[in-house]
């Protein structure tokens, strides 16, 4: 679908830098005639709220890295003189801080997006798992960015994690004291984590990149999940999604602007503003919200191993998605059994990320005495993480594979331009249907 | 499979829906409306020169303030900032302020370890040398340096106002400690200390600092009435323009964001329409 290319270079210098390194040929085929279905909706255009927010954290992040010192005696109060005497450092740090949870917000939105339309699908499987791999680095850089402040939760957060990778067979104990740099969450922790932080994000562009790439040969995939069959069906990516694109970020970063200049703090934890102290844990620890369902997953297994291949395992098995799904149909709009066990599936994800943040034994509905099974008692934010966990699991090993093979789709139509035109009454309920009615 | 698939949904419902019962104690925090809150919130300057005041007189004698420094008393949106004076360090009230209190340093001829006056560029010094020292002069408890505390604290400061007016008459029943203070607003699990009806655990926990402020402990030079409720609310304050003194920079700029960014949106958007105005899509 790249084709060839419609470039013609017009001046001397285009025409002589073509010939050597033909770069604006690259970016005028990639970034502005790229042929884009003209379908796409608004859920299409997280990609480019991601590529910005990538953007946003590394110039933020390396301002912030000029004035920090990652040391265990300093670096609490190298981020409060941040805040309080590096010019405009309060807006860096806070767009820094909250960025990331807008970064988070915006990937899962993405990743929705991704399994309910199919894109995972042949021929997407390398961009489909480039991008897992993507998440996966964003949760690494997460992690440690958050132990830098050097907090409370920071360093109890860091034991915790870094604890549980002690917990894997053979590997772990070396990986952990790799990890720390001596025999427990220290200064050399702090060093190689303030390293890794600064690395980690160039792996992500990196890898970025690799995903731009993997995107631009089969070319986007759309709502309807149909190839693409002729020129009709497309439009060139300038200025049609520059400026859809460029509407969504707008709206975004309404949202983003509303947490940086009026809620700065919301989306951390209190406790994170007393400076660590290895001999107090604080009563409670959590991690950030967008690790909370991963964190719930880990706490429903009673075997410390257990909890930590299952959390592993949640992320591994998105990997090997593009082959459990069984189904020729892309789109869920055309699967309504699919679709239903998809929302169950969004609906537990978001239960899930309730219960990393509630104590595991605390009861789920009012009365304690809940129900007994087995000695244990149900009632608890424990068990529904447990049955949710179930779900989540049954939903990409169970479900997608005997579905594809039992399930009657829906006729799906013959190209994007045929339901563009007659807006038949397939689309699916709610916000998804909404966008592209506009527009 | 789809009827399954619903019912499955619906229990999920359920088991959210429920209200959550904390499993232990509960605290009693008494929310106030702050001249802060808000979007539009400022502060209010001769709020912040009492706090400031309570601060130096009772809380200073325990309580450390290390991120913060005289100089940043008269810097833009501080207590004492006066237009005339752009570089705080230049402010004499400041400078004032600064010398009434004493700072180690060494004296640069001898090397001798020496106390002199303060100046604005100094930090505020700890009352004590060091966490061991803290603790031995305070029944083992470190009392938390107060720099960032209303945002260390769950709840801010409504939270720290309740707290300072929260050393209530220990309910009948209610066994303390040696060293240990009643008080309705700190986080805990009374119940193990409770002897009266298992139902009506008071509210609140134990905390090793007795009641600091009494009527009249402080008195404020603008005449305003030195209640305990004044005191605790005026440190309040103060204590939250120390943890965020640009909170009010930070507001305003934001103010002016959102509104470019909403013309910027509106523009996209009537862009995004006459762009695709031929397209069906």
């Amino acid at each position: 679908m790249s084709g060839h290319s419609t470039y013609e270079p017009k001046t001397g210098v285009e025409r002589w830098l073509d010939t050597r390194l033909p770069i604006v040929r690259f970016m005028y085929d990639t970034a502005l005639d790229f042929p884009t279905p003209k379908n796409l909706n608004y859920w299409w255009t997280f990609g480019g709220i991601l590529a910005l927010m990538l953007g946003i954290q590394l110039v933020t992040g390396i301002v912030l890295a000029m004035h920090y010192v990652p040391h265990v005696d300093h670096a609490f109060a190298s981020v409060e003189r941040i805040m309080r005497d590096v010019n405009y450092g309060w807006l860096i740090r806070y767009m820094h801080a909250n960025g990331a949870s807008m970064f988070f917000l915006a990937v899962y939105l993405h990743m929705f997006r991704g399994l309910y339309y199919g894109s995972y699908k042949a021929p997407r499987e390398v961009l489909w798992i480039l991008g897992c791999v993507i998440y996966l680095a964003m949760m690494a850089t997460a992690f440690i960015g958050y132990v830098l402040p050097w907090g409370q939760m920071s360093f109890h957060g860091a034991v915790v994690i870094t604890n549980l990778i002690g917990a894997l067979p053979i590997v772990g104990e070396p990986i952990t004291t790799l990890l720390w740099g001596g025999p427990a969450v220290d200064n050399p922790t702090l060093n190689r984590f303030f390293s890794l932080h600064y690395l980690l994000p160039f792996v992500i562009a990196g890898v970025v990149i690799l995903h731009i790439w993997a995107l631009h040969v089969p070319g986007n995939n759309n709502p309807t999940g149909v190839n693409v069959k002729s020129k009709a069906d497309t439009v060139p990516f300038h200025p049609y999604y520059t400026v859809k694109d460029g509407f969504a970020i707008a709206v975004f970063l309404l949202l983003y602007a509303a947490f940086v200049f009026y809620n700065p703090n919301v989306l951390g934890h209190a406790d994170n503003y007393i400076p660590a102290n290895p001999l107090v844990t604080p009563a409670h620890i959590v991690p950030e919200w967008y690790f909370l369902p991963f964190y719930a997953i880990l706490r429903a297994v009673p075997d410390k191993l257990g909890g930590v291949l299952l959390m592993f395992g949640a992320i591994g098995v998105m990997f090997v998605l593009p082959w459990l799904d069984t189904s020729k149909v892309r789109s869920m709009r055309y699967r309504p059994t699919a679709r239903l066990y998809f929302f169950i599936f969004a609906f537990f994800c978001l239960v899930l990320g309730y219960c990393g943040g509630q104590l595991p034994d605390d009861p789920v509905l009012g009365s304690p005495s809940g129900l007994k099974l087995l000695d244990a008692d149900i009632n608890s934010f424990v068990w529904l993480s447990r049955v949710a966990t179930v779900y989540y699991f049954a939903y990409f090993l169970v479900i997608l594979p005997i579905l594809g093979l039992t399930e009657k789709p829906l006729p799906v139509p013959e190209s994007i331009s045929e339901p563009v035109l007659s807006h038949p009454a397939t689309t699916p309920a709610g916000a998804v249907a909404s966008p592209e009615k506009r527009g | 499979m789809l009827r399954k698939g619903i019912a499955l949904a619906a229990l999920g419902l359920a088991l959210v829906g429920g209200p959550a019962l904390a499993a232990g104690g509960h605290q009693e925090i008494h929310p106030q409306s702050w001249s802060f809150d808000g979007p539009f919130g400022k502060f209010d300057t001769a709020q912040l020169q009492r706090g400031y005041k309570v601060y130096r007189e009772v809380c200073a004698a325990c309580h450390s303030m290390n991120l913060v420094y005289f100089r940043n008393l008269g810097q833009p949106g501080g207590p004492f900032y006066d237009p005339k004076y752009k570089n705080p360090n230049d402010n004499p009230y400041v400078k004032a302020l600064a010398a009434d209190i004493q700072v180690n340093d060494i004296d640069s001829e001898t090397g001798d370890v020496i106390q002199r006056p303060a100046i604005p560029a100094d930090k505020f010094p700890s009352p004590f040398p060091n966490d061991a020292a803290a603790a031995a002069s305070n029944g083992g408890a470190v009392p938390p340096d107060l720099s960032v505390i209303t945002k260390a604290r769950t709840g801010g400061p409504d939270y720290i106002y309740s707290l300072l007016v929260g050393y209530k008459t220990p309910p009948a029943g209610l066994k303390i400690g040696p060293g240990q203070n009643y008080n309705a607003a700190m986080p805990g699990d009374l119940s193990a200390f409770w002897s009266g009806d298992h139902k009506k655990v008071p509210p609140g926990g134990f905390l090793a600092m007795p009641p600091q402020l009494a009527p009249d402990k402080v008195t404020f030079d603008d005449g305003t009435k030195s209640t305990v409720e004044q005191q605790a609310k005026d440190v309040t304050a103060f204590l939250a323009w120390a943890a965020e003194p640009k909170q009010i920079e930070r507001k305003s700029f934001g103010f002016g964001a959102m509104i470019y960014l909403l013309i910027f949106t509106v523009l996209l958007y009537f862009s995004y329409r006459r762009v695709w105005r031929n397209v069906a899509h």
